[in-house]
Formats: structure tokens, sequence, C-alpha cells
């Protein structure tokens, strides 16, 4: 009952850190890789002396790849970034950086891959966001009284977007600060959030609609309330075996994947936030409204 | 004395632990034999099922290739593509790399329309060497006249007065192309000993010869090789039974160079590499090792918060977890499913997926427990009440892992199926097998101890 009681409160934590986000997207901006834009990276890494940037754009500066972006990995390597380089170019490449340095990974993508992938990104977007709304609109097709079932729908889309936008707008600090990119895992991340966050939002319906079902004499809100207080624990057990599991993604696992984690471990914990902070009071405030109209 | 019912359900429990060790085991012996084969050995036996990496695990070499089908009709794009990546295939057998992956990506909404290759070459770090060989596949085409052949021509003029025209522009290109090609052979020419290059084309190519060294009688036919005009034979006559033969200013070298490049696979399409991905094997192993390591550390971490928290359903939980682990490393195995990075992330995830089914119908028990009902009937109900929960919450998930799974690179792929993978089997195994343990446990009695033991947290189960 706390929670619904105190709900305005909570509504507006949510959108102040919505705000927030969004403005940290807006000011920091998120740097796209070349997954999207298309370009060549190369990891090089030295034995021995590691050279200093500015001899190394030197070296490869008579090459003609017009500009290059230069990045210090570690203590012994760097990362090379340009336009999309063909194979005789990246043999020059790294024929001209000299003998001690060995070449660690090596990327290039076209842009039409690059165009191809913003375009899957979007429609994959729309599609997982449409096929939540329609199951769960369907799940609680039942549950037209009193609040009707498509509008548990879109309360759930609006818990899904404060879901991802407050990770994003943490990656955008993240990427202003340490350089991280947007490559295809970052969407991958969003939609996996997604699809997690849902089902804790699910949860907490479930027992709404189980208590509305009951149809005690109890006001909506109360049964909102006690809902919420009967699924409280088990919401936080669930979300938080996989953020524990996450954790260990993250501090334990492959580099490549630890941004990933990072924004999964953000997106789920914000997801159980959100479910229980935030769609509930909505439901409840719409109730309300309904109400009052 | 035990029900006939009590004691098929713990003969089951049991059967399905021993399965379970069974499986465990077998992963086991299989990654251990494997990694003890001398190369150049054939696998036998357990050693049969490695796990099969991903380029980003096991390093190696990613290639795009987009293919021109301007000429090809509209449905035979389909043959060409599978006969395009035959060729290719045989290319890079011949050059002896483990395992390689040679797919096509038909053209389509999600590609922009491009019909692509994909070129997976595991373990090879010479991509120079890899893209040669590929590359050098020669593109063989038939070309007739371009009608309007004295209509203007555009040419470009360079900064030092060249003009360079395009030396194409007389001719235009026909349906016959080097995917009809049968075979080349080497002859000489009876009264010159010139060498001579003679093709010889399947049914439909000798068709296609026909009709059109018969629709060009007095005109000439060009032969272009790899976008070069190699030959501009004038025709004759119509020619049956499809055979060429390319004459005129070869040494016997290039002669027998040029049959052996046609004979391992004239491309039935051109292509060009639009995008190449190399990583090295050091990167490789360190991203399977520290994958592992997150795992194992997960899987304690989850194990040892179940079975604080939950005590003994928590205990059962595990147990049923360590089978769902075997049965899922199994399953990759055998499909077999190609691990990424993104790949163990999705498998690590799902560890956290499966426990949360447990979660569900543990507090459930718990709730009925609280409300009066006897243990036995509290874990009936609880099962069956969570139930629609946990299909509920898996749903979306799922929904999620399908359109992953369509969206696309092999990266994104293994992440996806093995999520997907990972919410099924999890499923299964929280509530089928783990109702099965807690049932073959037979707990009638509402004593303190059992209360204790399924309690959770700080509390006791209460009466």
């Amino acid at each position: 009952m706390f929670i619904v009681k105190h709900r305005k409160i909570f509504i507006t934590i949510s959108t102040i850190l919505m705000a927030l986000s969004l403005g940290a997207i807006g000011y920091f901006g998120l740097n796209v890789g070349i997954d999207f834009r298309g370009g060549s990276l190369a990891e090089v890494e030295y034995t021995g002396e590691l050279p200093s940037q500015e001899v190394v754009k030197e070296k490869l500066a008579s090459l003609g790849f017009g500009e290059i972006l230069i990045q210090q990995i570690g203590t012994q390597g760097y990362s090379l970034k340009m336009r999309p380089l063909s194979e005789t170019e990246r043999q020059t490449l790294i024929g001209a950086l000299g003998s001690n340095a060995v070449e660690k990974s090596f990327t290039s993508i076209g842009p039409s891959v690059g165009e191809e992938l913003v375009r899957k990104s979007i429609l994959s977007f729309i599609l997982v966001a449409l096929g939540i709304i329609f199951f769960i609109a369907f799940s609680f097709r039942k549950v037209s009284k009193p609040v009707s079932s498509w509008k548990y729908g879109l309360i759930a889309v609006t818990t899904l977007i404060h879901d991802i936008i407050i990770p994003v707008g943490a990656f955008a600090v993240l990427s202003h600060f340490y350089g991280t990119e947007v490559d295809t895992l970052f969407v991958v991340a969003i939609l996996t959030i997604l699809g997690l966050s849902v089902s804790d939002t699910i949860v907490v319906f479930d027992r709404i609609r189980e208590n509305i079902h009951g149809g005690s004499s109890t006001s909506f809100e109360e049964k909102v309330g006690k809902s919420l207080e009967q699924v409280f624990t088990r919401s936080i057990a669930t979300s938080f075996t996989v953020i524990v599991v996450l954790l260990a993604l993250v501090f334990f696992g492959p580099e490549s994947t630890k941004v990933f984690a990072m924004m999964l471990t953000a997106g789920m914990f914000f997801g159980t936030y959100s479910s229980i902070f935030l769609a509930s009071p909505l439901l409840v405030l719409i109730e309300r409204s309904q109400k009052k109209a | 004395m035990l029900s006939n019912r009590m004691i098929k359900t713990r003969i089951t429990a049991l059967l399905i632990v021993l399965l379970g060790i069974g499986i465990g085991f077998f992963v086991y012996k299989s990654e251990l034999s494997h990694q003890n084969i001398p190369t150049g050995e054939t696998p036998v036996g357990f050693a049969k099922y490695p796990f099969k990496l991903g380029l980003d695990l096991s390093g190696g070499t990613h290639l795009v290739y987009r293919a021109d089908v301007s000429v090809v009709a509209q449905n035979e794009i389909k043959d060409s593509m599978n006969a395009l990546r035959d060729v290719i295939e045989r290319r890079v057998n011949t050059f002896g790399v483990a395992e390689p992956v040679i797919a096509v990506q038909n053209g389509g909404f999600s590609n922009a329309g491009e019909e692509r290759l994909i070129v997976d070459l595991p373990g090879v770090t010479d991509v120079k060497k890899a893209v040669e060989m590929i590359g050098q596949t020669p593109s063989l085409d038939f070309r007739v006249e371009n009608p309007n052949k004295n209509a203007k021509q555009e040419f470009t003029l360079s900064e030092n007065g060249e003009i360079t025209l395009d030396p194409s522009f007389g001719f235009v290109k026909t349906e016959l192309t080097g995917r009809f090609l049968d075979k080349a052979i080497l002859e000489f020419n009876q009264t010159t000993g010139e060498p001579i290059v003679a093709l010889q084309f399947d049914e439909e190519g000798s068709k296609l010869f026909e009709k059109i060294t018969r629709e060009n009688v007095g005109k000439s036919v060009a032969i272009f090789l790899d976008g070069q005009a190699i030959s501009v034979p004038t025709v004759n006559e119509a020619i049956s039974g499809g055979r060429a033969q390319i004459s005129g200013s070869f040494t016997p070298q290039e002669a027998k160079l040029l049959v052996g490049r046609l004979n391992s696979g004239a491309l039935p399409v051109p292509i060009e590499l639009i995008s190449t991905q190399t990583i090295g094997p050091s990167l490789g192993s360190q991203a399977t090792q520290a994958g592992v390591k997150a795992s194992l550390v997960g899987f304690l971490a989850i194990a040892l918060f179940l079975i604080v928290w939950y005590r003994l359903p928590g205990v059962i939980a595990v147990i049923a977890l360590s089978l769902y682990t075997a049965t899922m490393l199994a399953l990759f195995k055998f499909i077999p499913v190609t691990l990424t990075a993104a790949g163990i992330a999705g498998f690590i995830i799902s560890i956290g997926i499966a426990v949360d089914a447990n979660v569900l119908i543990f507090e459930r028990i718990k709730e009925e427990l609280r409300n009066g009902h006897s243990i036995a009937e509290a874990i009936k109900n609880g099962f069956g009440r969570a139930w629609l929960s946990i299909r509920d919450s898996n749903f979306s998930s799922m929904i999620t892992a399908v359109i992953l799974f369509w969206f696309g690179t092999p990266l994104i792929q293994g992440f996806a199926l093995t999520f997907l993978l990972g919410v099924i089997v999890s499923m299964v195994s929280a509530i089928s097998v783990s109702r099965l343990f807690l049932v073959s446990l037979n707990i009638t009695k509402t004593t303190k101890l059992t209360q204790f033991l399924f309690g959770s947290g700080f509390s006791n189960a209460k009466k």
C-alpha cells in the first residue's frame, strides 16, 4: 500500500530520471561504431616499446586513407579507425606500421552493410515492441474492468520506454567519458532488456489480475496495493538472480561482452524498479482519472 | 508402506539424476578427448563432439561478398547463388581450412535486395592468402554485340589528356556465363600447334550457346574473363552440342593455367568483397576462458543464493539447475550450436532465468503454506498456479529471442539461439524435474524440521 499511496512521488522520480537520461543523450550524444557507420577498425599490439601516437600518425599520413582515429588500448596497443579498407589497403596499413606491430584483429565494414544493420535494428525494435503490446493485451483480455486490457499494454510499453532510456542515458555518459561505442551488441542489449523487463511487469500484472478476479469489495487501489505486497519478494528475487549472473559476466566475462552485460544489468535493475514502482502507480492513476471522467 | 505411485515417482527421479550425471560425464569427456587429439588425426568416439566455436572465440576470418546477379533471370538467382557457394567451398576446402562456413544470404528486405555470400574461415589468419585464393576464381561470360554500338560512347578525360574508353562498351552481356560450364580442356590446333582452350557446356549451357550463335551469325561474340575480353571470334554458323573453342595468342603456359582456373570453378556470378573481419587467436582464447569463468562464477553464486535462501527446495533447484546446465551443454554439442562470446552471455543469462521459474514456484509454495495448506498440497498448488506466470513471463523473452534470431548477424544469432534454447529447456526442467524431485521426497508431515526446510530467508514456513 505504501507504494500505491505515494504513487505521485514514485512517478515523479521516474520522470526525473528519464528527463536526465534524455538530456544526457541529447547533450553527450552517442558514439556510433563502425557496425553502423561503416569503416574499418584495426587493433594492433606492439612488441617492445609503444611508439607515441604522433609517430604512428606520421607513418600513416602518407597512405592516403583519410582521417585516422588512434586510441590506446591497454599499455601495448592501439586501435585505429578509418574508412573501409580493401584487402590490399589493409596489407599496406599493417606493413606501414612496422615489424614490431602485430595485428590482433581487423574489421572492415562497407557502408551498405552498415546501413542494412541500422534498418534491421529499427525494425527489430518495432517488432519486439509490437509483439509485447499484443501479447499483454491478449493475455489480459479478460480483465476489462475497471481498466481495459489494452491500457495494461500501454502502461507496459511506457515502463519499457523508461527501462530503456535510463540505461541508454547512462551509456551516453559512459560513451562521452570512455569513448564506448554503439555496436550491434548495444542493440541486442536493448532488445533483450525489452524482453526481460516485460517478464517482471507481467509478474506484477498477473497478481493484480488474480486479485481483481477475486472480486472482493475492496477498492481497485487497495487491490493493487495488496498485489504489490504479495509479489514484492518474488519480483526482487527473480531479478536478483539474473542480475547476479550478469554481474558475473561484467566482472569475469569476455571483454567484448562487458559493456553489453553492464547495460543489461542496468536494464534489469530499472526493469524491476519500474514494474513495482512505476507500472502499478500508473495503473491506479489511470483508474482514478477514469473514475473522474 | 509407500504407494505404487510414490515408488514410480522415486524411480523416475533417480533415473533422471543418473541421466544427468551421464550427460555431464559425456560433456566432460568429449571436451577432454578433443583437446588431446594429435593434430591431423580424425576424432573418434567422444572426441567427435567438441564445442563448435564461433570466430570471435576461435579466431579466424569473416568475409562478406556481394554477388552481381544483374544478368541472372529472377527464378535462377537461387540456383546461381548455390552454385557460387559450391564453387567457393571447393576452393576453400583445397586450402585445407578446418570447418569453414560458407553461406548464402539471399536478397530480401533485410539485405537491401543484395545477394551475399558469407565465408567464415576459423583459424585462418592469413587473410591475404584467403582473399586471393577466393578472389582468383575466374568469372567467365559471353557477350554479344551491343546493338547500339554506333551510338555515342562516354569516355573519361584524365588530367594529362588521356582518353579512356570502356572497352566493354561494344558488348552486351548474355545469359551464358561460367555457371553453365562443364569443363575446359587443353587442346592443340592440329595444323598450327597453337594451344586452344576448349569449353564444354552442360545441357542448358549448350542450348543457350546454340541460341546465341544462331542469333549472331556473321557478328562477333566476345568471351570475357574477369571483365576482360580474351577472345572475340566471329560466328560462322549456329553451334550446337555446346563446344566452344578459345584460340589465339595463348602461350601453352597461359592456356594450361586458364584451363586449370576454369576447371576449378568458373564463378557463376562475379563477386565483390564488401566486408572483412579478422580476429587473432589469442583474443579468441582469452574470450573463451573469460566466458567459462563467468559461467562458473554465475552458477555458483546462484546455487549459493538458492540453498541459503530457499533451503530444501533450493537444494532441489540446484540439482535441477545442474541437470539443466548439463543438458544445455550437450545440446550445444549435438545440434551443434556455434558458440560466440554473445552466445555464452545468452547461456549465462538463461541460467539466471531458469532459476526465475523455480523462484516463482517456491514463492507460491510459501504463500500456500502461509494460507494454511499442508506441505503436499502447497507443493501441488504452488506448481499449478505458478505455471501461468512462468508461461507469460518466459513468452516475452521468447518473442525477443525469435526476433533477435531473424535480426541476423551470426554473432547475434548465437546469442538468440542459446537464449531461446535456454528459456525453453529451463521451463521444462524447472517445472517437471523440480516438481518430480520435490514430490518424490514425500514429505507429508509438518514438523519443525520441515517448517525450517521449506521456509526461506529469515523466516520459517508458518503453519
